[in-house]
């Protein structure tokens, strides 16, 4: 991914702190939100369109705490020879299972958080990595969270 | 805090969102029509996995890098067993850490057992909250180490069915 920072102007950064969290169960829930931002809600729907379809946000919606659905989620490491790191990007992204993946400083140089819908869909889809790597992965599944919060400041 | 276990309701939730809220007047008009049921319901539904943290908010999922957050450094550390839950939680509750976790070593390869991501504008300003850490932890840190990532690989969230 680029580093390259699509333009933002102020508002589009209102918007981004604004949605980060409590969106109204409200009829128009965005017309609730633009009144809030003194904008109209075509507007807010164009701007969120946009930044969706910039990368600037990734998704909007409900984010799922999966292990109180009975899923899980693990985080997951590899040792890529650098050679093959491309080809074993497209082998690891290939499965649905992977919800992101980043490449990071260190000998473990692929690291990426496995969601499936059951506790032993884990196990399962470490095996058909391994398998279609040819790498053994390293699972660190979290014993304790102790915080998350995700948001930023735009 | 769960009462009830999930259901088909749920999952069905899951299945129609999990790419994306409609982005439309009346969205979750939109849901109940997909899902055969009342937008009441629907709202209800959701209301509800929130309260019992099924949801964890509705919201906007930001690329850090987008919003000039490049830096993101996985700092990790080992600390003892027994004074983890001590310090986990102090560790979370610094400013700029996003998520921290205990997750279980890989002997001889890796023997961090705390996780603490940190994001910050440039590596400057990550490693001088990793050092905030690090005097947090005093002689309880053992080892420890910051995994940069250079690159996204893919960042499409959690997708089922």
């Amino acid at each position: 991914m680029s580093a390259v920072a699509p333009v933002m102007d102020a508002l589009d950064r209102r918007i981004i702190n604004a949605l980060q969290g409590g969106f109204p169960l409200s009829d128009t829930p965005y017309q609730d939100v633009a009144e809030g931002l003194g904008i109209d809600e075509a507007d807010l729907l164009a701007r969120l369109q946009r930044l969706l379809d910039t990368g600037v946000l990734t998704r909007f919606g409900p984010m799922f705490q999966i292990e109180r659905l009975g899923g899980r989620f693990v985080l997951a490491a590899l040792a890529v020879p650098e050679e093959r790191f491309e080809a074993v990007t497209a082998q690891v992204n290939a499965f649905p299972e992977v919800a992101h993946n980043y490449r990071r400083t260190h000998r473990l140089n692929m690291w990426f958080v496995l969601a499936t819908e059951t506790p032993e869909g884990i196990d399962d889809v470490i095996r058909r990595i391994e398998a279609a790597t040819g790498l053994p992965v390293f699972a660190f599944p979290k014993r304790r969270e102790f915080f998350v919060d995700m948001r930023l400041q735009a | 805090m769960t009462t009830r276990p999930a259901d088909d309701l749920d999952r069905r939730l899951v299945l129609a969102t999990q790419a994306g809220l409609p982005l439309v007047s009346r969205p979750y008009d939109v849901l109940a029509e997909q899902l055969g049921i009342s937008a009441g319901e629907v709202r209800a539904r959701l209301a509800d996995m929130l309260d019992n943290g099924r949801i964890r908010r509705i919201g906007a999922v930001p690329n850090h890098y987008a919003l000039g957050y490049t830096a993101n450094g996985m700092s990790v550390w080992d600390v003892p067993d027994e004074r983890i839950v001590e310090l986990g939680e102090a560790v979370g509750r610094l400013p700029g850490v996003t998520h921290c976790y205990e997750r279980p070593r890989a002997l001889p390869d890796w023997p961090y057992n705390l996780f603490a991501m940190v994001h910050g504008k440039d590596r400057a300003s990550v490693l001088a909250q990793v050092e905030e850490i690090a005097t947090l932890l005093g002689s309880a840190c053992r080892a420890r180490d910051v995994l940069f990532s250079t690159a996204i690989l893919k960042k499409t969230g959690l997708r089922i069915g």
